[in-house]
């Protein structure tokens, strides 16, 4: 058994996820970073995206988080996520209504940074939404 | 025999009213429960979002910090945020919360600084508004969720970050009550915006030299206004287990005073019963006695 980490994944309302797993990918808001035993002390914000778990080289499970934070310390990583939801249980129409969103976002948006931020999630989604297939 | 008919209705009617009591006592201790189960569910994301706030803080390191941390360099426009339950008949819960509020908002005002209002709850609206309906800006009514949600939280929070960025307030004060125990809950007033950092005690905990991915002042920037919202959804969640507190201590004591009602009705009941048969008696006798 290789050396894991553990994940915490904390919602407002509960704790949803308490596991030690070998390998995490989570959707950092600069890039996607990978999680093994050993990793450096980091905090992170997340963007919208699919917290991967694997366990060897397979993928054993996948869940949507609506952005929020990651801190990794001594083989411990804490997700706080305002939203989480397993992909498998992630809805068609639930997801488009979240594009329709995020296309308002991106018309209301006051200046550039704002559109550009908005911009990228509305694309995240539209990702995601091409990864449900 | 009016007066034995008249106590005989009294007695009915109480036995009525401690019927009722006792099943809000049982209903309320079984909210209680609940809202107990939803409040320590609901402290890791807290805890860990604290914890993320105070290493973040003290990585700042005297640099500036965002506004909502950094307060508006002002203090002359107040947002009281006063939370309440929707109902009554919880003995001094949502008086003790409006009357809190109340002070603070009357020494605010002897200061001369510029007070608002909002009202979280229909009861610390009725307490207030007689005094200050023209400083109450919105209520916010609970009354539709069943259970207090992170959903009825948030857009609490949104509207008094979205008043804070218009600079309609410079400081956003919470009132609510905490749930220390079924018989004890505590008026707490607690600094919304800007940001309270608890002072770190335990220094061997920050003692991991974390890398940022972006900037600190970024991911504070971003961690700060969920922060107001999870303040807010703990303080419903603090204000539910309270108010169902409240509510069973009070429906207990008014059970066991229809209780004491009831015994002491019954003894007069059965006194003026045995008056009126002594004094039956005594008429018969007496009349036996003219013959």
């Amino acid at each position: 058994m290789a050396e894991t980490v553990t994940m915490d994944l904390v919602s407002p309302e509960k704790l949803l996820l308490s596991d030690a797993y070998e390998m995490v990918v989570v959707p950092g808001t600069e890039g996607d970073f990978a999680v093994m035993a050993g990793h450096t002390a980091v905090t992170s914000s997340l963007r919208p995206g699919v917290i991967s778990i694997y366990e060897g080289d397979v993928e054993k499970d996948r869940i949507f988080v609506n952005g929020g934070f990651a801190q990794i310390a001594e083989d411990k990583l804490t997700v706080l996520a305002e939203e989480a939801i397993h992909v498998a249980d992630l809805d068609r129409t639930d997801l488009e209504q979240r594009i329709q969103n995020a296309s308002e976002d991106v018309e209301d948006a006051k200046d550039d940074e704002a559109r550009r931020k908005a911009q990228e999630n509305k694309d995240q989604l539209e990702q995601l939404l091409e990864a449900l297939g | 025999m009016a007066n034995l008919k008249e106590l005989k209705n009294r007695i009915t009617s109480v036995t009525s009213t401690q019927k009722i009591t006792k099943a809000m006592k049982m209903v309320a201790a079984a909210k209680l429960r609940h809202a107990e189960e939803a409040a320590n569910a609901a402290r890791p994301y807290a805890e860990r979002m604290e914890s993320m706030m105070v290493s973040l803080a003290a990585g700042l390191e005297g640099r500036e910090g965002p506004r909502l941390l950094q307060g508006s360099g002002s203090d002359q426009k107040h947002l009281l945020i006063v939370a309440t339950g929707e109902r009554g008949l919880c003995g001094g819960f949502n008086s003790s919360i409006a009357k809190a509020g109340a002070k603070k908002a009357d020494e605010l005002i002897a200061a001369g600084k510029d007070v608002k209002i909002l009202c979280v709850g229909k009861k610390g609206n009725d307490a207030l508004k007689r005094k200050y309906g023209h400083l109450i800006i919105d209520l916010v009514d609970l009354s539709g969720s069943k259970r207090i949600g992170f959903g009825d939280a948030q857009p609490i929070a949104q509207r008094a970050l979205s008043m804070f960025d218009n600079e309609e307030f410079d400081v956003c004060t919470l009132f609510y009550a905490t749930f220390v125990s079924v018989l004890t809950q505590e008026v707490t007033e607690q600094q919304l915006i800007p940001a309270s950092i608890p002072e770190s005690s335990e220094e061997t905990e920050n003692d991991i030299d974390y890398d940022y991915e972006p900037e600190e002042e970024e991911i504070l920037a971003d961690l700060l206004p969920r922060n107001v919202s999870v303040q807010v959804y703990r303080a419903l969640l603090e204000n539910s287990a309270s108010e169902q507190g409240a509510r069973m201590s009070a429906m207990d004591n008014a059970t066991r005073n229809a209780g004491d009602m009831i015994d002491k009705l019954t003894l007069q009941y059965n006194r003026e019963r045995q008056a009126a048969i002594t004094s039956e008696l005594i008429e018969i006798i007496s009349g036996a006695e003219a013959v």
